[in-house]
């Protein structure tokens, strides 16, 4: 057993590939860099509303003339051997605060560095900072201060029992993805047009002031990251001055000759390309700290036109192409999340700030869209294996098998990317949300599982929803029984499995309601007093709409609730309707009184929940059922809602967790499907940890009985041990697995090839497995530096195989 | 006609072309000392115990009426002279630890069953296997099953030992696409040592499979101390060449299963324990080196 696992170890590194020596300092420094709190944008920020921030101009003018301050007051740091430009932060690693949506107390900061997952170092002068200057200015005036002042009793009351999480209450709305316009279009294009639509504008027109102050803004924005090119620039001819090496030298000067043209321009070349990108996912995150910072969407179809073209030129080799890719993954992997507390670290513990690099799909012709660089962007995640970026395989009929069986093979080192992405129902469900087909087919995913029209939709997502909780509420008629208060609708002890369904169904609709109403107000208050001209620029159709992405400028605005927990609500509704009401072996007061009790003194009940009920993903009509009638509820609670008063987003479903099903589980008693107090409820749609015995088949099969078409996406995870996918054989037989499930109308699917036995051992060992990678849910992180709880949840996840 | 089934694997990869489902039908004429599926070879459902599920909650003891269970420490015992086989047992089991291992099946019932995966069938030109125990015992059943699954268009394969009436063979034969053949011990005297019959009858029908035109793969359990000496590799060099076609052959290493047979309150009379991997390369190489493609596993 020993020399298998150290064959395994073995294997997994050398499959680790930088192309050149740079790329393999580059990749080593950004993966020693250890994450730190900057304090230079804390105190710009502060600095310039103290003193700089002119009286009397719109928030959106003061939101971008504070953005153009960071942008001629950063400093510019160079990673040595670089090969694009541009930074958040102060150095690789070195995540900035944005006081002005979330201010940290002191406690916060002792929390972050102390914590033994996710922390950040805090040196003395970031808390002496913070101290005399940042929390004393901005205490109950950042956004997640004016949310909570706003928010009702009945919100708060349901947020504190951990019924649901609010994403807005320490970052800013995102959830966005940049798509090809970008790369086609120059800031000085924009201007052009800002000044065009202010010049259309009439003030008889009631939304005149509010549109040509949303210009103003947007062309001072403009300006602004013109400003931050052009120092680069400067920088690099300085540099390039004192540099003796010949060949960095020249490379210098192409750099900084590049930083001229773009932002500014349109990019003509491969490398422009790159830079042009980052300087704008600079900005976006400089700007605020949106939620899964940006991502340049379907990349493999951005980049194609400049890579044909100068590869037939000859101005690049392949190999130069592969080194600027990866010189442009490392950028991405040196801007961890920004730094969370409370429950909103538990909803995403994680440093994976989730940008997602899309590869495959289809054209916006419908034709397939797998090329050369689809095939050397997967090369790329295989050699670079780091946490970030993300990557997502976009399967659709139309792509060969070939590409799926590369995707796959990315997958089987043990490394757990990319996730499968099933793109043809993508577009299934981009069209019932009233999408054309052109913008349909350019859609794509991000964050997690994620869909939207990428570069011009605003998707945001406002915070998970406990559905085991909510059951628990409900058997305990409205009582938390945590806390001893009232926080749902007085229902009363069921007498048969349909009075039950309904109680739970009525408390659903309460929550959901006062989760809604919330979630309007926190949309009018970021409109008004968070306005994002920067990142509105490069969303269509903000510019043509005057109207900034807070507002609604987006050409589709949807708002979502994720969903958390199906697997746990199934298991413990099929238990109780087939223990307590069909069976009755059980009356309701008794398991009432057994959960109160955690089960102590009533394990053989437990058992009989654990392994005599039907559980959800073992292809059982019994509980699937269940699951299938419960999703088709939320979607029509949700769904019957309006859209929303300020940007008109349509409200839509989610079924993701990142981490959040642990903290979830944490604040939720035990549960009638034998799960005990406190343990982890399940995550995604996957069925709950361990249940699914009948193998990945018949998972796949419970999962497709649910629509998933009339939501946004669904997250499923399913662990495979090594020796399915070592087997090109069995590879091409995961492969047919996967063509079936999306033929069924499965989502997605991420695998997790490892085996229990060496999560074990890197838990023994963690010095020796610093670089083991697992999915978690949506996205892959360091096994090692995940929360025990996590840990032991994933390793509790079936292993799908053979003996 | 009912067949006892014990287990039926979905997604099964390793039993035969494509993605199958594989249905375990109970009951075997061979009691091989190495059995990997012990619980495969009585005929009669049987109880099975895993110790590691057990909570001794005692509502096993206390749901039996003939007094055949009751716990040692933490051992529980079978006294199987009293047992009925009524399983009251295994249904009070909060656990699951104590299980019927066998269920009467209808052949309706298991046709429904397979029909769940029949898209992964297509998709991957999979399909069903039958295995067990001696799959063929049943083969009245298989008469009533197999025409129906094949005017779906499934594939089907049989993993058999050989040792079956040559005329129930005949009889399933155009139902089959795949054999699936296992050939344990060449030498007839060492063969009703190890696995209780004697293995002319298995090299009869083999020949027989052969010139009835059948895809016949063979399968060797690669047992220590058992069939991996040299004469016993050489004998079976000799009769795979004697054939009138050379066939694939899977190398199935052995795998200690002391466990199982615990658990069914079965004496484990297995004693390999000298190096698997050395005996699989071995046999490996000598089948290589007269021109037999060779996979290891299957």
């Amino acid at each position: 057993m020993k020399t298998n696992l150290n064959k395994e170890i073995e294997r997994r590194r050398s499959s680790i590939k930088p192309v050149s020596d740079r790329i393999q300092r580059l990749r080593e420094e950004s993966i020693k860099a250890k994450e730190r709190i900057s304090s230079e944008r804390a105190r710009l920020i502060t600095d310039f509303y103290k003193t700089k921030a002119p009286k009397n101009v719109s928030y959106p003018v003061l939101r971008a003339m504070a953005f153009k301050y960071l942008m001629e007051k950063c400093s510019l740091p160079l990673e040595e051997g670089q090969l694009i430009v541009g930074i958040r932060g102060t150095g690789p690693k070195e995540v900035p605060t944005y006081p002005e949506i979330c201010v940290h107390a002191l406690e916060d900061l002792e929390t972050l560095a102390t914590r033994k997952n996710m922390p950040f170092c805090v040196d003395d002068q970031v808390r002496e900072i913070y101290e005399r200057e940042i929390i004393p200015f901005w205490r109950g005036q950042a956004m997640r201060d004016i949310i909570f002042e706003n928010m009702t009793q009945e919100w708060k009351d349901a947020y504190e029992a951990g019924i649901w999480t609010e994403f807005m209450e320490q970052r800013a709305p995102g959830h966005t993805s940049g798509g090809g316009w970008v790369f086609k279009t120059g800031v000085l294009d924009i201007k052009k047009r800002i000044k065009e639509k202010t010049k259309q504008l009439s003030p008889s027109d009631p939304g005149y002031f509010e549109k040509l102050e949303e210009l103003k803004a947007m062309d001072i924005a403009c300006d602004a990251i013109l400003i931050y090119a052009r120092r680069y620039s400067e920088k690099l001819k300085d540099l390039a001055a004192n540099e003796r090496n010949f060949q960095r030298r020249q490379e210098l000067l192409e750099m900084a000759k590049i930083c001229e043209k773009v932002p500014a321009y349109a990019p003509d070349g491969f490398w422009e390309a790159l830079q042009h990108y980052w300087f704008i996912h600079v900005g976006i995150t400089y700007e605020t700290n949106p939620w899964d910072s940006f991502t340049p969407g379907r990349l493999d179809q951005h980049l194609y036109s400049f890579y044909s073209r100068d590869i037939m030129s000859g101005a690049l080799t392949r190999e130069r192409v592969k080194e600027l890719l990866q010189a442009f993954w490392i950028k991405f992997n040196n801007q961890p999340s920004v730094p969370k507390v409370k429950i909103t670290a538990e909803e995403s513990f994680t440093y994976n700030d989730f940008s997602k690099i899309n590869v495959g799909g289809l054209k916006t012709d419908g034709s397939d869209a797998v090329n050369d660089l689809s095939y050397l962007i997967l090369e790329v995640l295989s050699e670079m294996r780091t946490l970030q970026p993300n990557t997502a395989a976009l399967i659709s009929d139309k792509n060969p098998d070939t590409f799926l069986l590369k995707a796959l093979e990315a997958l089987s080192p043990g490394f757990g990317e990319p996730p499968l992405f099933n793109y043809d129902r993508i577009i299934v469900k981009m069209l019932r949300q009233g999408k054309t087909l052109e913008d349909a087919r350019e859609s794509g995913v991000s964050g997690c599982v994620e869909t939207g029209a990428l570069g011009k939709e605003a998707y945001i997502l406002t915070g998970y929803l406990n559905l085991p909780k909510i059951l628990e509420i409900t058997l305990n008629s409205g009582i938390d029984p945590r806390t001893g208060k009232r926080i749902g609708l007085e229902t009363q002890v069921p007498q048969n499995f349909d009075e039950l369904w309904n109680s739970f169904v009525k408390q659903l609709r309460y929550f959901i309601d006062v989760k809604m109403k919330g979630n309007d107000i926190i949309e009018a208050l970021y409109a008004k007093y968070l306005p994002v001209p920067f990142m509105s620029l490069w969303i269509q159709d903000c510019v043509e709409n005057a109207k900034d992405y807070n507002s609604g400028g987006a050409r589709y605005n949807t708002q979502y609730i994720q969903f958390v927990g199906l697997g746990t609500v199934t298991d413990s509704l099929a238990s109780m309707k087939c223990n307590v009401f069909d069976k009755k072996l059980f009356t309701c007061e008794e398991v009432l009184k057994a959960l109160r009790e955690d089960f102590q003194g009533y394990e053989h009940m437990r058992q009989i929940f654990l392994n005599k009920a039907p559980k959800y993903g073992n292809d059982d009509d019994y509980a699937d059922d269940i699951a299938k009638k419960l999703v088709d509820e939320i979607v029509r609670i949700v769904e019957g809602y309006g859209p929303s008063p300020v940007r008109k987003a349509s409200r839509r479903s989610y079924f993701l967790p990142t981490t959040v099903h642990v903290y979830f589980g944490s604040v939720t008693g035990a549960t009638c499907d034998g799960r005990k107090a406190g343990m982890p409820v399940s995550e995604g749609i996957s069925p709950v940890q361990g249940v699914d015995r009948k193998g990945v088949a018949a998972v796949f099969n419970s999962v497709c009985k649910c629509d998933w078409d009339k939501t946004g996406g669904a997250l499923l995870n399913q662990k495979l041990t090594p020796d399915l996918v070592q087997d090109s054989t069995n590879l091409v037989k995961l492969g047919k697995l996967i063509r079936t499930f999306f033929r069924m109308g499965g989502h997605h699917v991420q695998f997790n090839v490892v085996s229990s036995e060496l999560l074990r051992e890197a838990q023994k060992r963690p010095t020796d497995f610093q670089d083991l990678m697992v999915r978690v849910a949506g996205y892959s992180d360091y096994f090692v530096s995940l929360p025990k709880g996590l840990q032991e949840e994933i390793i509790a996840r079936t292993e799908q195989g053979e003996l | 006609m009912r067949a006892l089934v014990f287990n039926i694997q979905r997604f099964a990869i390793h039993d035969g072309p494509g993605i199958r489902t594989t249905v375990f039908l109970k009951g075997c004429p061979l009691s091989c000392l190495w059995c990997h599926n012990p619980e495969g070879i009585s005929p009669n459902v049987e109880l099975m115990w895993a110790k590691y599920k057990c909570i001794h909650c005692g509502s096993c003891i206390a749901s039996c009426s003939n007094q055949a269970l009751s716990f040692d420490g933490d051992l529980l015992i079978l006294r199987k002279n009293q047992c009925t086989l009524c399983g009251k047992c295994a249904q009070y089991c909060p656990t699951d630890a104590l299980r019927n291992v066998g269920q009467l099946m209808e052949p309706e019932d298991l046709l429904k069953e397979l029909k769940k995966d029949i898209m992964y069938f297509d998709q991957s030109d999979g399909g069903v296997t039958f295995s067990g125990g001696e799959p063929l015992q049943q083969s009245e059943f298989l008469l009533e099953v197999l025409p129906k699954i094949k005017s779906q268009g499934v594939h089907v394969t049989i993993d058999t030992s050989g040792y079956v009436n040559q005329e129930d063979l005949e009889e399933i034969l155009p139902f089959v696409d795949l054999f699936l053949y296992d050939l344990k011990v060449i030498d007839e005297a060492k063969h009703i040592k190890y696995t209780g019959v004697s293995n002319s009858v298995i090299k009869d029908n083999l020949k027989f499979l052969i010139e009835k035109k059948k895809d016949v793969v063979i399968r060797i359990p690669v047992i220590p101390s058992v069939n991996d000496s040299q004469q016993d590799v050489e004998d079976l060099c000799n009769f795979l060449a004697s054939l009138s076609v050379k066939l694939k052959i899977d190398l199935l290493p052995y795998h200690n299963v002391s466990e199982k047979y615990s658990a069914l309150w079965r004496k484990y009379e297995m004693d390999a324990t000298s190096d698997i991997n050395r005996a699989v390369k071995y046999v490996e190489d000598e089948l290589n080196s007269r021109g037999f493609q060779v996979k290891i596993g299957g």
